[in-house]
């Protein structure tokens, strides 16, 4: 019997194994390199080895000593002639604020200087090579396990003996963009509640087939492309768009004084509700489904208002659904990209396009490794939560 | 997958199977063989990329038989820097501006061309000393003048119409929402001049870390009213919308859209940023012969002068100036069109490559931190 | 008495009313963006409004410009091929191996069920531009960025949660003593699976293999991270296009998806209809 369990167990296993290799290869495996991506930083350590070993020894509270100049000189005439000095200053710069400049007229110097003392020629070419922090940038920046994409994206800083500090008042970004992400999805969750549990209840609440054309129509979006819907909230909400046209044609708003509806936080607002509002009122009315009316029937024969009925009776049974549609809504917004990108405009924007920012245009892949992961973490805990609270294998498609 | 029983073997199941069978290497073989032959020219999509596909690309092809596939994009290093940092490089000439020529030199994201190997002028000048100064670099081939103006629709001022640079600054005299290009480049000068600074002063104030405030607090008093763009094909577009009332723009955009489209819009060459640009070979491109012979054509004084005859940009190279003509479908005389006729440069801006390679990286971090803000 | 009853009934009917025109404007919410599109991808100007023409139903006001453009339009073209490839293949990868695992699953035997299962599903909840960027550097790194390849396994594996919930939907009740017997009579594991689950399964199948088609079909940022000239897709030309220059063809294409959209829901609605009659099955 034992044995006969576990080739049983075996082969269901063996059933999953396929699809575990496969996510595992082309999913798992990606956000692993992420997360790596996320500490490791070895560009600069492969690029001035000798540089930082000199640097080991140093003290950090005076320029360091000729040696370590005459070291560093070589290995930057070395990478400006590899052509491949531009990416180390450009890492070296996200630590301090034009090290990239100096970085790069140093170079150009040294390809003509003879110098007999070394730390002379470049703090004649930069002054900045006589001031610990260029060196101490040159160090950290050297570190090959760092978490200092994990302090940039908390808005923190290192000083210059390594305490951890708050980021100057002008760099602090990631924060807030996280705390508005938090926000604009809790506010996204709470009108889907609003909106999608009036629906849910009617449609859980109608016969058969008016329930059925009903819920055709919540399916109807949830099929539709994002991008065609993205799309029509961009058509119906611009500034000579249809809503702004019924609104002058109407005479609510003056022709001159037509509101800005997309490309600004409303818009990102208004498009993500209507997105997710069908993962809120799916979870709702599969819970509502069972609630059987008679409870509803009862408490009124008992002479209880219906508003007493319901807040006593219904809504403590249909809790189940507000908190699986809450947390799918929830998880799915603090992560939105598409929709904040094409109708967010500037201030519409939540944390998912500072990541791709980073990863497509600032090339600050660290930091967006970094940002990733931090995002990742606040998923997967939602993640377990609604596992834990719902059941995964209750989440339903249609 | 009906689930009809009995079906044990027929011809259509195991016909299926087998298809599945060679669904991978046949994938496999196809996604191989999707690389076309040619090079792939990367440039800034609309008008200009009309442009130059009928006095560039066409032409190229026609005589060396290399075909050219154009792919889009808004400008910069990034994705080049990605490519060859991935070490997976699929691009092979791209269209820069001048400071990312420089720095992607610099870095070594760029092939090194040699200018002794491009063709003389009519007149037999050799190419280093028939382009201006300053406009050719160790990277880079053929060569455009363009600038940073603002433009206006007619239609939204119909009486009091904006004539200056100030006026886009100023919210009170002209209200309204402006577009501007969502990079630091151009935006600061635009800024300083505004603000009161010279044209010759410009980027010795923006040396500072005081002069850099200066043009954020100038570009604060707006921020509020601005649509941020990033492709060349928006501005005329919103003007067109009147979603703005006024934007930062390309210039040969926009006459573009005056000529082609008979737009009603108007260029402010007051305080206009001088630019210009040129094409660059990616390094480490497979195709890196084919990607060479695109960049010498290019840099031929007549394929330069033939764009200008489809777009308002002008030929970086002395030679080129005599060259400039009518527009090859319209007719109108394209020289008053040009960012390089004087009338146009009473109060010009040259764009300063080498500030830009040296500050693009802080400005462009403190600009997108000025943003998220 | 009579009275409180009468102010009851009528709080009633208004309480009614009430509920019904704010659902009624919940589904116009929903659904009216959509159908905005429709007749504005017929205008004959390039605006995004209704132009006076086409509120007074002036038929010159009308055209089909902007599909003949996309008809004509190579890029578009391209897209739309390369869509339905990678959304085929990327289905029959997805629906294969989230078919077999789905059984495992449904297995009452099965080790760890709860973390497998969770681990399976986690592709969807992962923000995509997370997945995205992962999969940037690994698939670069792979040498399979930029080709076909490399989205098809990207949309492949977006596309298993929906295989798995679906089919595992449908195997909820499923009495395993029924494999056991088979077994018993002398049946391998692939004559059983055949005709025993497979019946069993087949709609659960079906309509998960659509999602992930639909999946893949919309799917834009792992194109983005992936793809290069020739991985354009359907999504990704209009990307370009809402991002660029709204040009009113996008809202022919839009118009051709909500169609495709309403196609697929039509085709899972009938398979759900025809697997109605078994217990268990999903709504």
């Amino acid at each position: 019997m034992a044995r006969t369990l576990s080739r049983a167990r075996l082969r269901a296993a063996a059933l999953t194994l396929p699809l575990l290799a496969f996510v595992g290869v082309t999913f798992i495996a990606p956000l692993g390199s992420m997360l790596v991506r996320s500490f490791h930083e070895p560009h600069v350590a492969d690029a001035l080895p000798q540089t930082l070993a000199s640097l080991r020894a140093w003290d950090g509270a005076s320029v360091p000593s000729e040696d370590t100049f005459r070291i560093l000189a070589t290995e930057l005439r070395r990478l400006d002639q590899q052509r491949k000095l531009g990416g180390v200053a450009t890492r070296i710069n996200r630590l301090a604020g034009g090290m990239r400049s100096t970085i790069m007229d140093t170079a150009r110097a040294l390809r003509t200087a003879e110098p007999v003392s070394w730390r002379e020629t470049l703090t004649a070419t930069d002054p900045a090579w006589g001031d610990e922090a260029a060196w101490l940038a040159v160090r950290r920046a050297g570190e090959r396990y760092t978490m200092r994409h994990y302090l940039n994206a908390l808005d923190l800083d290192r000083d210059s003996s390594g305490n951890i500090v708050a980021q100057s008042p002008d760099r602090r970004i990631y924060l807030p963009l996280l705390l508005r992400t938090l926000g604009v999805s809790l506010a996204i969750t709470f009108i889907c509640l609003i909106l999608g549990y009036p629906v849910a209840y009617l449609i859980a609440n109608a016969s058969p087939a008016r329930a059925n054309l009903l819920l055709l129509l919540v399916l109807v979006p949830f099929w539709t492309s994002l991008l065609v819907r993205t799309t029509s909230w961009i058509v119906l909400l611009q500034n000579q768009g249809v809503v702004n046209d019924l609104l002058v044609a109407a005479g609510i708003i003056g022709d001159d004084g037509r509101l800005a509806l997309v490309y600004n936080m409303v818009g990102t607002l208004v498009a993500m509700t209507q997105v997710l509002l069908p993962f809120m009122i799916l979870p709702l009315y599969a819970v509502m489904r069972s609630i059987s009316p008679m409870y509803l029937r009862a408490a009124s024969s008992l002479g209880a208002t219906f508003w007493q009925g319901f807040v006593r009776v219904y809504w403590p049974q249909s809790l189940p659904g507000v908190a699986a549609g809450s947390l799918l809504v929830f998880i799915l917004s603090i992560g939105y990209y598409i929709t904040p990108a094409l109708v967010g405009g500037r201030t519409g924007q939540l944390i998912s396009n500072m990541i791709a920012y980073h990863m497509q245009e600032s090339l600050n892949w660290g930091l967006a490794a970094a940002l990733g992961v931090i995002l990742l973490l606040a998923v997967m805990l939602l993640y377990l939560v609604y596992n834990r609270l719902v059941g995964i294998e209750r989440m339903r498609l249609s | 997958m009906t689930g009809s029983h009995g079906d044990r073997n027929t011809p259509a199941r195991s016909g299926r199977n087998v298809l599945l069978a060679l669904l991978p290497p046949a994938l496999a073989i196809w996604s191989a063989g999707c690389t076309t032959e040619g090079i792939t020219v990367v440039s800034w999509g609309g008008s200009y990329e009309e442009a130059c596909s009928k006095a560039l690309f066409e032409p190229f092809s026609a005589e060396t038989g290399i075909e050219v596939l154009v792919e889009d994009f808004n400008g910069g290093l990034a994705q080049v820097r990605a490519q060859v940092e991935t070490g997976n490089v699929y691009w092979d000439v791209v269209d820069l501006e001048m400071a990312d020529v420089v720095k992607g030199c610099d870095e070594g994201l760029l092939e090194v061309v040699d200018i002794d190997e491009f063709p003389s002028a009519p007149d037999g000048t050799a190419a280093r000393d028939d382009y201006f100064a300053g406009t050719y670099s160790e990277c880079g081939g053929g060569g455009l003048y363009a600038s940073a103006i603002f433009a206006y629709n007619r239609e939204t001022f119909p009486n009091k119409q904006p004539s200056k640079l100030e006026d886009f600054f100023d919210l009170a005299k002209f209200p309204g929402r402006r577009g501007m290009r969502r990079t630091p480049v151009a935006n600061l000068e635009l800024a300083l001049m505004a603000d009161g600074v010279p044209t010759d002063d410009v980027y010795a104030v923006l040396s500072t870390p005081e002069g850099v405030d200066r043009a954020f607090r100038k570009l604060d008093a707006i921020k509020a009213e601005v649509v941020w763009w990033e492709t060349g094909a928006q501005p005329p577009q919103m003007l067109a919308d009147q979603e703005v009332v006024m934007s930062t723009a390309f210039n040969g955009r926009i006459f573009n859209a005056q000529v082609l489209e008979g737009q009603p819009f108007t260029i402010v060459w007051d305080g206009q940023v001088l630019d210009y640009g040129q094409l660059a070979v990616v390094a480490g491109t497979p195709r890196l012969e084919a990607a060479k012979q695109f960049l010498l054509f290019a840099s031929r004084v007549e394929s330069m002068a033939a764009i200008g005859r489809y777009i308002a940009y002008s030929p970086t190279r002395r030679s080129g100036m005599s060259l400039i003509s009518t527009h090859a479908e319209t007719g109108v005389d394209m020289r008053p069109h040009m960012p390089s006729a004087p009338e146009n440069l009473a109060r010009a801006l040259r764009n300063d490559p080498d500030w830009w390679t040296t500050h693009a990286d802080e400005m462009t971090e403190r600009f997108s931190a000025w943003l998220a803000r | 008495m009579r009275h409180a009853t009468a102010s009851f009934e009528l709080g009633e009917r208004l309480r009614r009313a009430v509920h019904l025109a704010v659902c009624g404007a919940v589904l116009v919410f929903l659904v009216a963006p959509m159908l905005v599109v429709i007749p504005l991808s017929f205008n004959a100007e390039p605006y995004f409004t209704f132009t006076e023409g086409m509120l007074r139903l002036d038929s010159d006001a009308y055209s089909m410009r902007w599909y003949r453009n996309v008809v004509e339009d190579s890029e578009w073209r391209l897209a739309l091929v390369n869509s339905i490839v990678i959304g085929l293949a990327a289905t029959a990868i997805a629906t294969t191996l989230g078919v077999l695992a789905a059984l495992g699953l449904a297995n009452p035997a099965m080790p760890g069920r709860g973390f497998v299962t969770s681990l399976l599903i986690s592709p969807m909840v992962t923000p995509i531009i997370i997945s995205a960027a992962g999969m940037f550097f690994f698939y670069s790194k792979l040498g399979i960025a930029q080709t076909h390849l490399g989205v098809i396994l990207a949309h492949a594996v977006f596309g298993t949660p929906f295989v798995v919930i679906s089919v595992t939907a449908t195997l909820v009740g499923f009495d395993h003593n029924l494999v056991r017997a088979g077994a018993s009579l002398g049946g391998g594991p692939f004559l059983v699976f055949r005709r025993i689950q497979l019946p069993l399964i087949a709609p659960g199948v079906m309509s998960g293999a659509l999602f992930a088609f639909a999946a893949s079909f919309d799917e834009v940022v792992a194109v983005l991270f992936l793809g290069g000239l020739q991985q354009r897709t359907i999504p990704r030309q209009m990307w370009t296009g809402i991002r660029e220059e709204i040009s009113p063809e996008i809202l022919a294409v839009a118009t051709f998806l909500v169609m495709l959209a309403l196609l697929l829901l039509g085709t899972v609605e009938w398979l759900r209809g025809r697997a109605s009659a078994k217990p268990g099955e999903a709504d």
